[in-house]
């Protein structure tokens, strides 16, 4: 599918996450780091919040966490997500601090508890977008 | 702000108007903004001309209400059109007068969402985290209570104490939206919208406006009605989780419990005193979160407080006695302090406080605020 075909919202326009969304077309997550204090932050901004230094980089993490909550969208608030109702969001703590919002892919509903260990998943939803999602260990 | 402890009772809510709620496609802010004005105006007795400080808030452009209003303050400010802004304005027109930059702050606030089909998700609130699907306040919160249910057993049966509560209380006020009684079951088997929560856990979106006018105590004895004295206010902001709109890891418990710390101080009360809370609800887990942090129960015991009737008038803990936003009015804390107000004079009819002597107002949002009024 090209992005052309694709029906679901594309990531904004923002200059500061580019490189983690063309880091997740090469199945990999990572999450930017401060080049001065070390501070480790998402989603990513111009300046690091810890210290305001301008100079950061983009770190891969072990793509493990924890799942600190989810939902089940029942509603469609873009017309591409109609048929996919109920779909699953998940909050995940990243095993290195941070946390990020993503899906949740196979759910088990034995499985499904807070603090349940989730590790990472690379989804090619279409040519030009590559969604890291979670799956329950 | 340990340091404003000397402004308790030293200003004053003294005038509050506002609109019928509804669906009103042919009016816009301007002509709601200018009736809930009138309306505050006549409640207090002061002339326009008197008003040297506008404050608006969900209204597109400050000057053209002026001149709409034939208002020329010494003192305008424009608020972003969300919620929290309410306690923030009250609390900002408080300084200005402390100041004395102003004598008379109105403070307008109109809503036009319902008539022009306001979304609040989707591409009318693009986010970074759109691509995944995750996208509205109501997702945020559902988000924020599934974790409430993961680490302290809260049900959805308590959420729908709160909304049937509220319910009660709009079926008792001639203004609110809502008209037809709910049960606890009809809160369970409304539509899921973004699970754990369901159509009744949502706040209406409809049309309105409100004005409050706001002035010193002392000036406040020569008006028409008794004033509704700012005894304590309290604020703490919380950006952590800002990209993720309208969340916090902590359900804002650190906030609210700070904000109660700060108000009760300067207010010399605890929440054993207060006669009836206010209580921003822009969704139901909004008000189990603000419990807790104001110390009404324990932290993860708001479910089990709030079961049996304790928010509804009779109960414990008399809330949101117009409806609140789930079933009064969407205007977004700005009716609720509305209401808070007239409840201290005592104006309420069927849905009256007996002896109301303190009413509090809490915005647990990333913006946290309090305020408790007391009748002066």
């Amino acid at each position: 599918m090209t992005a052309g075909t694709y029906t679901k919202p594309l990531p904004q326009n923002d200059p500061y996450s580019k490189p983690f969304w063309a880091a997740a077309k090469q199945g990999r997550l990572v999450v930017q780091r401060c080049d001065v204090c070390g501070d480790l932050h998402f989603p990513p901004g111009p300046v690091c919040p810890a210290c305001l230094a301008d100079s950061q980089s983009f770190q891969p993490v072990s793509g493990n966490g924890t799942l600190v909550s989810w939902v089940h969208f029942h509603h469609a608030y873009w017309e591409g997500f109609k048929g996919e109702l109920p779909y699953t969001v998940c909050l995940v703590k990243l095993a290195e601090g941070p946390i990020i919002i993503s899906n949740l892919v196979d759910e088990q509903p034995e499985k499904l508890h807070a603090g349940a260990s989730v590790s990472v998943l690379f989804d090619a939803v279409c040519e030009e977008l590559t969604l890291p999602r979670f799956c329950l260990d | 702000m340990s340091d404003l402890k000397e402004l308790s009772n030293k200003f004053a809510v003294v005038g509050v108007g506002n609109t019928p709620y509804g669906n009103f496609p042919d009016t816009d802010e301007y002509g709601l903004g200018a009736v809930a004005f009138r309306r505050a105006l006549e409640d207090c007795g002061l002339k326009k001309d008197d008003i040297d400080g506008l404050l608006v808030c969900r209204i597109p452009y400050y000057a053209r209400m002026g001149e709409v209003l034939g208002v020329h303050p010494r003192w305008t400010l424009t608020m972003p059109p969300h919620g929290r802004m309410s306690g923030i304005s009250i609390i900002e027109a408080m300084l200005a007068l402390n100041c004395g930059a102003v004598r008379y702050v109105a403070l307008i606030y109109a809503n036009i969402g319902r008539s022009r089909r306001v979304n609040y998700g989707g591409e009318d609130a693009s986010s970074f985290w759109d691509p995944w699907g995750f996208t509205s306040p109501g997702a945020a919160h559902a988000m924020m209570f599934r974790s409430h249910m993961e680490q302290f057993g809260s049900t959805t049966r308590q959420l729908a104490e709160v909304s049937v509560a509220f319910r009660k209380h709009a079926l008792l006020n001639p203004d609110a939206v809502m008209k037809k009684p709910m049960t606890i079951e009809d809160h369970e088997n409304s539509r899921l919208i973004v699970e754990p929560l369901r159509l009744f856990d949502y706040c209406l979106i409809n049309d309105g406006a409100t004005c409050l006018i706001v002035t010193t105590a002392e000036r406040a004895r020569d008006l028409r009605k008794r004033p509704a004295l700012i005894s304590g206010v309290g604020a703490q902001d919380d950006y952590h989780d800002a990209s993720v709109l309208n969340f916090a890891q902590d359900f804002w418990y650190g906030p609210v419990r700070k904000v109660a710390t700060e108000a009760y101080g300067m207010a010399g009360v605890g929440p054993a005193d207060i006669d009836a809370l206010m209580c921003y609800d822009n969704f139901s887990p909004t008000v189990l979160f603000s419990l807790e942090g104001l110390g009404f129960c324990k932290r993860g015991e708001a479910g089990s407080f709030v079961e049996g009737g304790t928010l509804a008038l009779g109960g414990r803990l008399p809330t949101n006695t117009d409806g609140g936003h789930l079933s009064n009015s969407y205007m977004q804390g700005w009716g609720l302090n509305v209401e808070g107000i007239r409840q201290l004079r005592g104006e309420c009819g069927a849905r009256q406080v007996p002896d109301c002597k303190i009413v509090q107002f809490v915005q647990a949002t990333p913006c946290t605020r309090t305020i408790i009024y007391t009748l002066g």
